[in-house]
């Protein structure tokens, strides 16, 4: 069983989506990241996301990461610190969730993997 | 230039256009969402020409074996055509009844429609301009109890839709509309819930229908509604809110502005600043925000941030 099932499906993407992203938004090293994006697509994007590294039914390729940074790495600058706080945030989303230290460590390297894409490396 | 067919008429489909970009275009209303190929609202069957592949990623693998896709996310490769459900409900003649300004920019249009038309507030219709067929999304101030429809429109600069309903439309006049469509308004989840209700400018148009209809539905929870805009000429409808909240207790109006001196019982400064010190905890709060899109998109993070659900925040997707 995936932790996407194991979780509860798709209702516990919703509200992990829900505390990603309020933690996401109130951080100030980053949130410069997300300003003047509309929520809703913005969510949208992260419930793909967060479905891939749950391990659930998604569509989340490479080049989509990659197309979707590109700018924030060429004209704002996006790199590994920036990518390390969402990381950590990750991280304690999955906490907050009640998800045990091996499974959060599972999904965090999931999450990693996509961080030469993110960085359009 | 790939040629979509739908209902009988051919549509071109510019190079690197989507094709719910392209019925858009064309005036078709197409049910929409997200726009990035996620939430599936737009969800259509080809009948002749074959989807892209990413048109048809996280479908159910029986409905990519009967061509349905997602027209948000298709920039076809060749020709299509496409199955006639689920699209445009067709439009309809309303007859302009009323004109009338409501301050230097903002025109009142009262619309009678030929036949009945079946509507929630908060919803928006496409008017069609006559001559050019060029389409432009107006939300409805009214209730569907009110005798005609209400649209509130913008004088925009160099605007060709609000240029020729502002100068060239005459009460008798008939216009093409085609709709309802939108997913903001009042749903009876929580009669208790508080709710707080954001306009910039004409965004007012549809709060003023969802604030009204939430009263008809017996509300009980406080409702705060503001209305921001650049300075006070932007502000309009300050008597009818005015009445509103002096009818009902639970009812608080507050008119902003930017610029210049603050208006009668109102505030000057950021409307995000002042929604985020009026009311500081959104927790278990449902948020309507209406109006321009870069302001709306910062009102709904801060919303989101000051402790509201995502769920809970309504807004209208379109840019016009």
């Amino acid at each position: 069983m995936s932790l996407y099932d194991e979780l509860g499906g798709e209702a516990s993407i919703d509200a992990a989506v829900d505390i990603f992203y309020r933690r996401v938004l109130a951080d100030s090293y980053i949130n410069r990241f997300f300003e003047g994006t509309d929520m809703t697509r913005q969510a949208a994007k992260q419930k793909a996301f967060l479905t891939m590294v749950f391990g659930g039914p998604n569509n989340y390729t490479g080049m989509d990461m990659r197309e979707g940074h590109k700018h924030l790495v060429e004209k704002m600058g996006l790199n590994d610190s920036h990518f390390e706080h969402v990381l950590a945030h990750l991280r304690s989303t999955l906490a907050e969730l009640g998800v045990g230290t091996d499974k959060i460590q599972e999904i965090i390297n999931i999450a990693d993997s996509v961080r030469a894409d993110v960085l359009n490396r | 230039m790939p040629l979509i067919t739908f209902d009988g008429h051919q549509y071109d489909c510019h190079q690197g256009e989507t094709i719910l970009e392209c019925l858009t275009r064309h005036g078709l209303l197409v049910a929409s969402g997200c726009q990035s190929g996620v939430c599936q609202t737009c969800i259509t069957k080809a009948v002749k020409g074959r989807p892209t592949a990413d048109s048809q990623k996280g479908l159910k693998d029986t409905q990519v074996a009967q061509n349905y896709f997602l027209t948000c996310v298709c920039k076809p490769e060749e020709d299509m055509e496409l199955a006639v459900a689920d699209l445009s409900k067709g439009s309809m003649a309303a007859t302009v009844v009323e004109k009338q300004l409501l301050n230097e920019s903002v025109l009142r249009l009262r619309l009678k429609c030929e036949h009945e038309f079946d509507y929630v507030a908060g919803q928006f219709v496409n008017v069609k301009h006559p001559e050019t067929g060029l389409v432009r999304s107006y939300s409805l101030a009214s209730l569907p109890s009110d005798e005609a429809l209400e649209l509130h429109i913008k004088r925009v600069p160099d605007g060709r839709m609000s240029g020729y309903l502002h100068d060239e439309t005459s009460v008798g006049d008939a216009l093409s509309i085609d709709g309802p469509a939108g997913e903001c308004f009042y749903t009876i989840k929580d009669l208790d819930q508080p709710l707080l209700m954001v306009a910039v400018g004409t965004g007012l148009a549809p709060l003023y229908g969802i604030v009204r209809d939430a009263l008809k539905h017996g509300h009980r929870g406080e409702i705060h509604l503001f209305h921001a805009s650049l300075a006070i000429p932007g502000l309009y409808y300050s008597d009818e809110m005015n009445a509103l909240a002096d009818q009902y207790e639970k009812v608080h109006y507050t008119p902003c502005v930017l610029h210049g001196d603050a208006p009668d019982g109102g505030k000057q400064g950021d409307i995000q600043q002042l929604v985020k010190s009026a009311i500081p905890d959104l927790s278990g709060w449902r948020v309507y925000v209406c109006g321009d899109p870069a302001i709306v998109n910062g009102l709904k993070q801060t919303c989101f941030l000051a402790g509201a659900s995502m769920a809970d925040i309504y807004s209208d997707p379109f840019v016009f």
